[in-house]
């Protein structure tokens, strides 16, 4: 191979490559390229869409016809159906949290406490979930709560009732907050892990028994990884339509059970209710989730 | 110094036991009221685990530990008017100085009032007036260090507990420190319970010390007794420096004792604690209680040894002097430098033959 002077090898470049090597500009804007034409293609334009779609009117065979209309966020605000789901939605999101942080946080606090060896396989069981597929999981909640499945059997042994478990808010309860729960305990563990618990001395030094101790103390110090994980356990939550399908039937309808229809299943699809539905959905989880960082993160001044 | 009657703390016969390890083994100490009582020791030797025990973050495995004469054993730290100043600070990163230094007021509902000006006193103790909004982090290592002081003192407590509070700071903040954590102790009169490793420190800042060494109490008394009556070989070696020759008791008097090294010199000391023919012990003799000179000294000097000078240190406001005592025994020496020349004379060189000696009453015979 022929060894080139610099300049002979500056003379093969084409002019992208002379471009990059002069200007600042042409080099920040080729790395940002790829990530901004991602985010373009998969994110904002369709966003666009669907803001262009939510005013628009659908037609008899699930097309769409380009004429203006409010109709749909009308019928979003008040028709009973869509309202409910809203509110069903919320409830179960909050509810979730709730129970998986009152499940999350003692859980994250007992592995924090226990020696490496313990920690290591406790985490690895805390992550279990996530090695089994999604919907196996959600199945295998359905054998455990039907009326012939595991709970059932053992208390007809027992000689007691019977007790419809499936097709509960309950049941979709119980499948959320079991597929979730990790997502709780990962961000707490990690906030509990960077905790200095000689805080904890200090405090009961100081004349705060353990109760305080916590309140004062732990928690406002782990308030980052209660908000991460928070936020992580409900926005999927409501967003669902899975788990509140398999396990709730047509009882539990959400938010997402009901956009899945209007898109697909339902004889005609009605595009532009769905978008509208879809749009007022991202801003009350965005007001929600802003609102909650506010008010539980520290302001590092 | 004002102690005043009756007893702080009193630890009975303690022992604390983690597994098959006795971090506190049999330990009995009295401290009295408005000391400044330390205990010093080499890390592991069970000095911050007593502190622990007496603050409450630790309970006994047996015995008994009682603050101002009431059994303390099972009571949570949170009932017990003692406070701690913790090695780290510990200072709660979430809340700026003042409310650092108001936690411990806040948890006794004391009213709001009385919180701010109580504060701003423990603030201006400490010289920190006007920090009242920094957070810990915005603050030095000194800094920090005096604000725990503050949050701990505010509260008013019998006994103040201190773990190795100077550990972290550099060596002229430390010894600030040292005089400032003084003059604070005498000023509030609370008894202070100070946890070191540092011999020189606690001989500086002490009214009485307690030597500690895998669990147990060696010796306690003033840091005079220490350094002068040390008990043991072990305080001897632990404070200050010391020479010491081996050998076997040779002869027993009424106070003095002889002792036969095994290259056959024989050296007189005083009896510490009773000894019989044959036992092993030490001759401990402290390099500035030695005597190195020209001539033979006179009559007095039971113990006098030719020597040749190995090797010679100038610290400047002494001379550091190293013999040769016996076959391969290297004995230290130090001289004040009391005269201010530059004559080489005046100073001890290399090579050089004398007289090393030193009366009975500097050597003590001590075991281990």
């Amino acid at each position: 191979m022929a060894i080139e002077s610099i300049s002979a090898r500056r003379r093969r470049e084409n002019g992208l490559l002379r471009l990059l090597r002069r200007s600042d500009a042409a080099r920040l804007w080729s790395l940002l390229f790829p990530g901004l034409f991602w985010l373009t293609v998969f994110f904002a334009l369709p966003l666009v869409v669907i803001l262009l779609y939510s005013f628009l009117t659908p037609g008899p065979t699930g097309d769409v016809i380009w004429r203006f209309t409010l109709d749909n966020y009308w019928t979003l605000f008040t028709k009973d159906l869509y309202v409910n789901a809203y509110l069903r939605s919320l409830w179960i999101g909050v509810v979730t949290t709730v129970i998986c942080l009152l499940i999350g946080y003692p859980l994250a606090l007992y592995i924090v406490q226990r020696s490496p060896r313990w920690r290591n396989l406790l985490l690895f069981l805390v992550l279990i979930p996530f090695w089994t597929n999604f919907l196996v999981r959600t199945y295998a909640w359905m054998i455990i709560l039907s009326n012939t499945g595991v709970i059932n059997s053992v208390l007809q042994a027992l000689g007691l009732a019977r007790q419809t478990l499936l097709n509960t808010t309950g049941a979709v309860l119980a499948g959320l907050i079991y597929g979730e729960l990790p997502f709780m305990v990962l961000p707490i563990y990690a906030s509990l892990d960077r905790f200095d618990f000689t805080l904890l001395e200090a405090a009961s030094d100081l004349g705060a028994d353990r109760a305080r101790a916590f309140l004062r103390v732990m928690l406002p110090l782990t308030m980052p990884g209660v908000a991460a994980g928070s936020v992580l356990v409900f926005i999927p939550t409501v967003g669902q339509f899975v788990v509140s399908d398999l396990l709730g039937g047509a009882k539990v309808d959400m938010l997402g059970n009901l956009l899945q229809r209007l898109f697909t299943r339902s004889n005609p699809p009605n595009w532009p209710l769905g978008s509208a539905m879809a749009l007022i959905f991202m801003l009350v989880l965005t007001v929600a989730v802003l609102f909650y960082f506010r008010v539980t993160t520290e302001e590092d001044r | 110094m004002t102690v005043k009657d009756g007893y702080a703390v009193e630890m009975r016969d303690v022992v604390k036991r983690f597994g098959d390890i006795y971090a506190v083994d049999h330990v009995t100490i009295d401290i009295r009221d408005g000391e400044f009582f330390s205990m010093l020791g080499p890390s592991g030797c069970g000095k911050t685990t007593s502190l622990r025990l007496i603050a409450g973050f630790e309970y006994p495995t047996g015995g008994e530990i009682y603050l101002n004469g009431t059994p303390i054993g099972g009571t949570p730290p949170f009932q017990r008017n003692v406070n701690t100043v913790f090695q780290s600070y510990a200072l709660f990163p979430h809340m700026n100085v003042t409310e650092n230094v108001a936690f411990g007021l806040e948890m006794k509902k004391v009213l709001k009032v009385e919180i701010g000006t109580r504060v701003d006193q423990a603030l201006e103790m400490v010289r920190l007036s006007g920090y009242g909004e920094r957070r810990p982090r915005q603050l030095s290592g000194g800094q920090q260090q005096r604000v725990a002081l503050a949050r701990a003192l505010v509260n008013r407590p019998d006994v103040l507990l201190l773990d190795e509070p100077l550990g972290a700071l550099d060596l002229k903040l430390r010894k600030e420190m040292q005089i400032e954590l003084k003059r604070l102790q005498e000023r509030v009169g609370i008894t202070f319970i100070f946890v070191t490793h540092d011999q020189e420190e606690a001989l500086t800042m002490s009214d009485r010390i307690a030597v500690m060494s895998e669990g147990k109490v060696l010796q306690v008394g003033t840091p005079t007794e220490i350094y002068e009556r040390p008990n043991c070989r072990f305080v001897a070696d632990f404070i200050g420096e010391s020479n010491f020759i081996r050998g076997r008791v040779s002869a027993v008097g009424a106070n003095d004792v002889a002792i036969t090294t095994s290259d056959g010199l024989t050296l007189h000391g005083q009896l510490v604690q009773p000894l019989r023919v044959g036992d092993e012990a030490y001759v401990s003799v402290r390099p500035e209680k030695a005597r190195l000179s020209v001539q033979p000294p006179g009559a007095g000097a039971a113990n006098m040894f030719p020597v040749a000078v190995d090797r010679v240190a100038y610290i400047g406001s002494d001379t550091r002097i190293m013999v040769q005592l016996g076959q391969d025994r290297l004995f230290n020496v130090w001289e004040q430098n009391a005269r201010s020349t530059v004559d080489r004379d005046a100073y001890w060189q290399r090579g050089e033959q004398g007289y090393l000696w030193w009366p009975i009453e500097n050597a003590l015979v001590l075991t281990e």
